[in-house]
């Protein structure tokens, strides 16, 4: 493998980061390495450090101490000007409220994902209606996010957060806002993603969606506790944990989920 | 290992333009209610300055037509601080003057008009009566409305021309009427028309030279001689027309240009239109706190966004780029609005008035540097606030 060549740098490189809000430490030590082309969950109960760790892979905020890198970039060195433009060309984000913005179409709210990148207007919006084809909503560019369902815009979301073709995308509990159909529609777009070849890691406190991706880093009380290594992730995920409209197993199932009471 | 460098791109003029109106678009009542404030601002001042302009503009153009040729030489003090009298041949003096093309006078009666004998004689009605040359008219270039002007009999005779005003008092608007001045019955002959340059004549009952004398009394001494000559010479014949008029004593001539007057009214701006510019820029100073309030809040309800657009790659400077621009924006919606309603303001009442309606481009360049200057201000502390933020707590705010 790949490990020790210096020249083939991690997408993600933590050592020994910590991270202390006023009295309460977050992040306690954690050794993160992620390489090119995994699928990586980040699991663990609430409150113990997933966003944290997300922001400081994100470089949306700087640890306290230890050492950050991203795409070889050693964060502490950058600037918030050399920052944003490594978050504009690097780094992918998808929230688990979606933030799109309200009365703009889902083309404009992708494209102007590329707004930072100093891509013309037209080329965004070209772009932007690339992502959305590859996310499944080529159908759906004139329509408002008031006008999509959870699962749809958390699409839009995600085509925003790839339509330029960041070498890393962090999403955090893409799903949880979502029922578990509409989650399927978006794990199934990050599976795309992945075979494609994007970089992803994924929070989330769902034990089955932590299991569905191919490597599982696991967090409990600032730390990590459980990790397959780097390189585990490259593997193509397991099954759709979710029930999506092309995996639905069987009639008899899909007819009890709809009369289910929730 | 080196890598390339991180640069930030840079937002073009159309971009940064489309992320300050976004902000806007979603709320589009608040922001005709914040751009009111700036609109009332520059819709007052600019229809103060209109307004006073097309004033001005109408003095100008009336001096335009007037001609400002026009002299005229009265009496002053003699040097013991008497009453002076200028000469019975000072009109003839003056018309020997090279440049003098027109010269007439006039010289005050010391007798009163009334419309009856029964009206007691204290009551003037402000009207002067007074001697006048055959050409007066002439050298006024006034006018009759009714009637006609003296002519060689008529200004021998008990007839009298009335200066607009004058009529006006008396309550005359027709020839023919007798009227009571001096002893006797005098009949109104003519009426004349205004007269800018010359509003003492507006306020006269004019009579012959010769009818003055015969049954008026008259001295024959000029009190007032009015003159034109050609444009270029004025400043020449105003040099020597003391000396002309009376040789042994210059000193007690004064020599005046009616015109400068009127040019007089015309560079001053009144203290009204001072007080109106005054309560303007207090309009303005309220609407640019009515932005900055607007953008104020503006950034916090959109902290989310902020978070999200730092999280896309902005920099710090795009987002304080983004607010100042909106700021900007909103201050500009309501200077062009206010532009428009202040011009229309102007065209409105100088119409109204029979003006030709101005309104001075620097009055629009100085609206337009208003609004830059307030938007700016107004959007500078909520663009500050609005970068400071750190992209994780913004994201993290629900
Ligand atoms: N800005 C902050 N200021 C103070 N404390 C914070 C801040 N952000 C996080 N914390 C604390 O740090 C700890 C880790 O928070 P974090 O948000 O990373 O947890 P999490 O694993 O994402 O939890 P959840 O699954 O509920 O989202 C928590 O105890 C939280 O209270
Ligand atoms: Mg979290």
């Amino acid at each position: 493998m790949s490990i020790q060549q210096p020249e083939q740098p991690y997408v993600v490189e933590l050592r020994e980061v910590t991270k202390v809000y006023g009295g309460v430490r977050a992040l306690r030590g954690v050794d993160l390495l992620v390489g090119r082309g995994e699928l990586v969950a980040i699991a663990g109960p609430s409150g113990s450090g997933k966003s944290t760790l997300l922001h400081l892979i994100g470089t949306l905020d700087r640890p306290t101490t230890g050492t950050v890198r991203i795409a070889g970039h050693d964060v502490a060195g950058l600037s918030d000007r050399e920052l944003s433009a490594l978050r504009a060309r690097h780094l992918g984000f998808v929230f688990q409220q979606f933030h799109l913005a309200p009365g703009v179409s889902a083309l404009d709210n992708v494209a102007d994902g590329l707004l930072y990148t100093g891509t013309p207007l037209r080329a965004r919006r070209e772009r932007a209606a690339a992502a959305l084809e590859r996310v499944g909503l080529g159908h759906r560019l004139g329509h408002r996010p008031n006008q999509l369902s959870g699962g749809e815009q958390q699409r839009v979301a995600v085509a925003r957060a790839v339509a330029g073709d960041p070498p890393l995308l962090l999403a955090d509990e893409p799903t949880g806002n979502l029922d578990s159909a509409a989650g399927a529609e978006v794990l199934g777009v990050l599976r795309d993603l992945h075979a494609a070849g994007t970089t992803i890691a994924v929070i989330t406190h769902d034990p089955e969606i932590a299991e569905w991706c191919p490597r599982q880093v696991r967090v409990r009380d600032g730390n990590v506790v459980a990790d397959a290594g780097a390189g585990t992730g490259r593997r193509p995920p397991g099954p759709n944990p979710k029930r999506t409209p092309e995996t639905a197993p069987n009639a008899e199932t899909a007819g009890a989920a709809k009369g289910a009471p929730r | 290992m080196t890598r390339q460098r991180l640069t930030p791109a840079r937002l073009g003029p159309s971009d940064v333009l489309r992320t300050g109106a976004a902000g806007l678009r979603t709320r589009p009542a608040r922001v005709v209610l914040s751009a009111l404030g700036i609109a009332i601002g520059i819709a007052t001042m600019i229809a103060v300055l209109g307004i006073s302009s097309s004033s001005r503009e109408q003095l100008l153009r009336q001096l335009d037509r007037l001609g400002t040729n026009l002299l005229t030489v009265a009496p002053g003090q003699t040097v013991f601080g008497e009453e002076a009298k200028l000469p019975v041949e000072a009109l003839g003096m003056v018309r020997r003057i090279g440049p003098v093309r027109t010269a007439s006078a006039t010289g005050t009666v010391d007798t009163t008009i009334r419309r009856t004998d029964r009206i007691p004689k204290a009551v003037t009605g402000g009207i002067a009566v007074q001697a006048a040359t055959a050409d007066l008219l002439t050298t006024l270039e006034g006018r009759v409305v009714k009637g006609a002007w003296l002519n060689a009999a008529t200004e021998a005779r008990p007839a009298v021309v009335l200066g607009a005003k004058a009529a006006e008092r008396l309550g005359i608007s027709r020839t023919g009427v007798q009227v009571w001045m001096g002893e006797r019955w005098f009949t109104v002959v003519g009426v004349l028309g205004p007269m800018p340059l010359a509003p003492e004549i507006e306020r006269s009952a004019l009579v012959g030279f010769p009818a003055a004398e015969k049954y008026l009394g008259f001295d024959g001494h000029p009190t007032t001689v009015y003159e034109r000559s050609a444009e270029e010479s004025v400043e020449a014949v105003r040099a020597v027309l003391p000396r002309t008029v009376n040789p042994e004593n210059p000193e007690e001539v004064t020599v005046s240009r009616p015109s400068d007057a009127l040019a007089a009214r015309a560079a001053a701006a009144s203290a009204f239109t001072n007080l109106l510019l005054g309560l303007g820029a207090v309009a303005l100073l309220v609407g640019g706190v009515g932005v900055a309030n607007t953008m104020v809040i503006s950034v916090l309800e959109r902290r989310k966004e902020i978070g999200l657009r730092r999280s896309l790659g902005a920099t710090r400077g795009q987002v304080r780029l983004q607010f100042l621009a909106e700021s900007l924006l909103l201050s500009a919606l309501g200077g062009i609005v206010g532009a428009a309603l202040g011009g229309l303001a102007t065209a409105g009442y100088a119409l109204s008035r029979d003006w030709p309606p101005v309104v001075p481009a620097w009055a629009f360049a100085g609206a337009v540097g208003a609004t830059l200057v307030i938007g700016t201000l107004a959007g500078l502390y909520p663009a500050m606030r609005a970068a400071r933020l750190s992209p994780t707590v913004a994201l993290a705010t629900t």
